[in-house]
């Protein structure tokens, strides 16, 4: 590997440890979800009404790691940390491999 | 700017679905005559740079939060078309791993983030920066291709919000799906995006910009088609 190319993956591991800051910030400065990506409690609170074709699909998948967090709702923000960093490095590991194998296979008949 | 299941309507998610595999298809039929087997390296760091980027969630205090993609900075330094295929597939693992983003919702968050918000970068960079190869108004351009892409990102996304009350309600009048009509969607991002999160985009754009220009000028992607025309 090129000494270049070591340092870029050095720098996304880094800022694999750094991403908790994505969630400590938020929580200092009292910002809630992103707009339109409410919960159906958060949707309740807002309208009054969950909209009824949205219940229905709303959770149509449960994803393994839900919102970076392997603690659950209940977590405390030290787990939601450590789950965050975790969750950054799961997401290089995925995300390089997936596109290493779609492009080796892509380039396979290139030197 | 993850629009999550349950928002749109069939009648919206489907289309894009169809949309957005499209655009991939073409995505890697394009990166296969325009990159080499030596770059991939860098398509896979370009993916799990924009899941990182992702992760940093911006708070508007007191209010809601967003957060950069990154889709802009790889499309001039990849090219928008190794933006389209990184984009998408970080988005497709954020929504069946991490639940970011609705499983019905992919092809419309992928037309969002990895269509829109790249070529709209990479042409806003090409407009703005004219014959410029460093100096002010490069910087200038960089900036603007991170800050409009996104900016175009969330418009998209927020009208595709905003027509679901259009497209479908109830027998009682209320909306089925996303409930907010245009008239509020439209403001909300735009507003919340041109004060805040695509600055953000800008200043990250043009950091990683300066930093391949000094170490590796040659990879730059958008500064290669200038040599081309050149030629």
């Amino acid at each position: 590997m090129k000494k270049f190319e070591k340092k870029l993956w050095l720098g996304l591991f880094i800022m694999a440890l750094l991403s908790p800051l994505g969630i400590i910030l938020p929580e200092k400065f009292n910002a809630e979800d992103a707009w339109g990506e409410w919960g159906l409690d958060a949707l309740e609170k807002l309208l009054g009404y969950v909209p009824e074709g949205l219940k229905k699909t709303a959770d149509i998948w449960i994803a393994p790691i839900p919102d970076y967090n392997f603690g659950g709702d209940g977590a405390l923000m030290p787990a939601k940390i450590l789950s965050y960093i975790v969750s950054g490095i799961i997401g290089i590991i995925l995300t390089s491999v997936i596109m290493l194998i779609i492009f080796k296979i892509l380039f396979k008949n290139e030197k | 700017m993850h629009i999550p299941d349950g928002y749109l309507s069939p009648q919206t998610y489907i289309p894009f679905y169809a949309v957005s595999v499209a655009f991939l298809g073409i995505a890697v039929k394009k990166i296969k005559k325009e990159l080499s087997a030596k770059q991939v390296p860098y398509l896979a760091m370009a993916a799990a740079f924009s899941f990182l980027i992702q992760m940093f969630n911006i708070p508007i205090p007191g209010g809601t939060t967003g957060h950069a993609v990154g889709a802009g900075i790889i499309a001039l330094l990849l090219g928008p078309w190794t933006a389209v295929v990184a984009v998408s597939v970080v988005l497709i693992i954020q929504a069946f791993v991490f639940g970011d983003g609705g499983i019905t919702a992919i092809g419309a968050n992928c037309f969002n983030m990895a269509v829109v918000m790249p070529f709209v970068a990479f042409w806003t960079f090409n407009v703005m920066k004219g014959p410029s190869q460093r100096g002010p108004r490069f910087i200038a351009a960089a900036f603007l291709s991170g800050y409009v892409g996104l900016t175009a990102a969330a418009l998209s996304t927020a009208f595709m919000f905003g027509i679901q009350p259009i497209i479908a309600s109830g027998p009682d009048g209320r909306p089925l799906y996303a409930p907010y009509p245009l008239s509020i969607a439209i403001p909300v991002m735009a507003l919340e995006h041109l004060l805040l999160f695509s600055i953000v985009e800008g200043v990250v754009t043009v950091m990683l910009m300066r930093y391949f220009l000094k170490h590796e000028s040659t990879l730059v992607y958008s500064m290669r088609e200038v040599s081309c025309e050149k030629i």
